[in-house]
């Protein structure tokens, strides 16, 4: 016990003489590589992201090139992640639906955010907002999210698809629904931040100087509120990444041509006898991807949270 | 009390008047003709279409069909399937049981593991057997259902042949062999929600409980000479499990989607497999019923987590 708390105090004490002063970001990112198993996340997160997006032009098979000689194989050197009833290699339609599951996971969140923050940070300011955003953010919350994006999905699919073709069409229709349908979290936590924050003296200064409510809110309060908003937006990659293959799986997400990975699971549902290779690659792919997420996002708490260091 | 349940009791109501007033909005403004299943069929006559929509009352104006719906909604009168031309509350009825039965005792598993894992690994911090647990709750809130379904059959399916993967719902118990049987083809889709409800509450549980160990109330419990074992049940156990109760309500609408999910994955005929053939289908009157039973579901287990809430802090009964 002892010479864990020397250590403690010793650290700081020689970093102050050693190092030049850090930035506020400085310190977070010192922060957050002490977290172990958040920065094997972020590697493991840039390999992924890395692999997605490069992948396809390095890996020389193709997503869609069809070969019943080989159909239904487990690894081998050609097809390291096996091959479809089709014959189509699994690895390069993994990539492939890789960049589409990631893109879709940031795209609603980054939708997500801006309503939940924009929503927030009004019921935060203004008390007259207050009580009836807040009673719509419990609304929402109360709504049973899967059972209506199966609905929304099934019912507007179609005239989506006619408007902006086959996979935009579904790619705007899957990353409005989860981002409309996942704000709530987001707003209830800047609402928290914004009734503490206005209270606040630097706040008072402000409108002693004369800026308008709206600058206040801009510039003033939200650059406060924006690490949790982080954390809260990594961690929702994660869950935006899971409920589109979750909407995939069940057979309501992108068409069969587009694989996420996801859909590779929905196809390979049937065939899981004979080809347990088919589900395990594309699953585990998501499952690693949501875990170095959360632990990306735990890190990231850790690192920007004020109490802590 | 009573009082205070039945209070929560006139605010659910509203809430769920605004979400089916939502839920039919989204139907009526969809571009799908709740006909269309009949519309592709030929050898139906324009008129006969036409009588068909009048004898449905779509000729009505919305605000009419609305209020109509919603009667039927409230009175169990919830029309006729398109496909299998039965009674919409007949394949209700017969399938939420189910439903109910999968969410109900993965709930119970995840709280009976749960608190306890979540309790040792706070009191027992940076143990071993904390390491452990904290990773596997990482593991298991980041699997989505059904790959932890689907690795389940793959496992004990198929590989060890332990349990049947096709949920049979033919199979009625009636002696010891068949209830073996039921407990067996059971098993599985239970672990799958059981296993994430418990990585969910043990997280919860051991957060809220690292939160309150620094206490002061916690030291005058144990300064008081209170045994530790009462110091951690009584006094820190019970204060963290009431912000644990609300974050386990937040949760209830991902756990009912995590149903459909694994209802779809070992084919147990609950509401969640209904809503999504029936969406295959294109069979209207069942979605739309099926979606406002997982909203009044969703809303009653708020409620339930709400009065928890009472039971566990009394400060919330009298304000």
């Amino acid at each position: 016990m002892a010479t864990t708390q020397v250590r403690l105090t010793a650290t700081p004490a020689t970093a102050l003489y050693t190092r030049p002063p850090r930035s506020l970001w400085n310190q977070a990112w010192y922060q957050f590589r002490r977290h172990r198993l958040a920065m094997a996340g972020l590697g493991v997160l840039v390999l992924l992201v890395l692999a997605t997006l490069l992948g396809p032009f390095i890996w020389p098979q193709k997503i869609d090139t069809i070969d019943f000689t080989v159909a239904i194989n487990g690894p081998s050197a050609d097809h390291p992640f096996g091959t479809d009833d089709l014959g189509r290699d699994i690895f390069a339609r993994a990539l492939w639906g890789g960049r589409v599951s990631i893109a879709v996971g940031i795209t609603a969140v980054i939708i997500a955010i801006t309503l939940g923050t924009a929503i927030g940070s009004l019921a935060g300011y203004f008390n007259s907002l207050d009580n009836p955003l807040m009673r719509l953010t419990d609304l929402f919350l109360s709504l049973p999210i899967l059972p209506l994006l199966l609905v929304i999905i099934y019912l507007f699919r179609d005239s989506l698809r006619a408007a902006f073709g086959p996979e935009l069409g579904i790619f705007i229709m899957i990353v409005t629904v989860i981002g409309v349908l996942q704000w709530m979290p987001v707003a209830r936590l800047v609402r928290a931040q914004f009734l503490s924050l206005k209270q606040k003296e630097f706040v008072e200064a402000a409108r002693a100087v004369g800026d308008s409510d709206g600058r206040i809110i801009t510039r003033h309060i939200l650059p406060n509120v924006l690490s949790p908003v982080l954390v809260a937006a990594t961690i929702g990659v994660g869950g935006a990444i899971l409920t589109e293959s979750t909407l995939s799986f069940l057979g309501l997400g992108f068409p069969p041509d587009v694989p996420t990975w996801g859909r590779i699971l929905f196809d390979a549902e049937n065939f899981i006898e004979i080809a347990p290779h088919w589900v395990i690659f594309p699953g585990f792919l998501i499952f690693i991807t949501v875990l170095s997420i959360n632990y990306v996002g735990d890190g990231l708490r850790d690192a920007l949270d004020p109490r802590k260091t | 009390m009573g009082r205070y349940v039945i209070r929560r009791l006139l605010i659910a109501i509203p809430t769920l008047i605004v979400i089916s007033f939502v839920i039919y909005a989204i139907l009526a403004l969809a571009p799908i003709d709740p006909l269309s299943q009949f519309g592709a069929d030929p050898r139906v006559p324009p008129e006969a279409r036409e009588h068909i929509r009048h004898a449905l009352g779509l000729d009505q104006p919305w605000y009419i069909r609305y209020v109509l719906w919603m009667k039927g909604m409230f009175t169990g009168d919830f029309g006729t399937s398109f496909m299998s031309h039965a009674p919409v509350i007949e394949l209700i009825s017969q399938r939420l049981p189910n439903t109910l039965a999968v969410v109900g005792v993965a709930y119970i598993v995840g709280v009976a593991l749960g608190i306890p894992v979540g309790l040792i690994s706070a009191v027992r911090r940076y143990s071993l057997f904390d390491h452990f647990s904290t990773a596997g709750a990482y593991v298991f809130f980041s699997l989505p259902t059904f790959f932890t379904g689907l690795l389940l059959i793959i496992i004990f399916g198929i590989k060890l042949r332990w349990f049947p993967f096709i949920y049979n719902s033919n199979l009625q118990v009636h002696d010891l062999d068949t209830l073996v049987r039921q407990l067996k083809q059971s098993i599985m889709p239970i672990a799958v929600l059981g296993l994430f409800d418990t990585a969910v509450i043990a997280r919860y549980v051991r957060a809220e409980m690292l939160e309150h160990l620094p206490l002061d109330y916690v030291r005058t419990a144990r300064g008081k000479g209170l045994m530790e074992r009462f110091v951690v049940l009584r006094h820190v156990l019970r204060n963290s499990l009431i912000p644990v109760v609300t974050l386990v309500a937040l949760g209830v609408p991902a756990v009912f989607g995590g149903a459909i999910v694994t209802e779809q994955v070992f084919r147990v005929p609950g509401i969640g497999e209904l809503l999504v053939t029936s969406i295959g289908n294109g069979d209207i009157p069942v979605v739309s019923t099926v979606v406002f039973i997982f909203a009044v579901l969703v809303v009653l287990f708020n409620l339930m987590a709400d009065v928890l809430y009472a039971v566990l802090d009394p400060r919330i009964r009298y304000t």
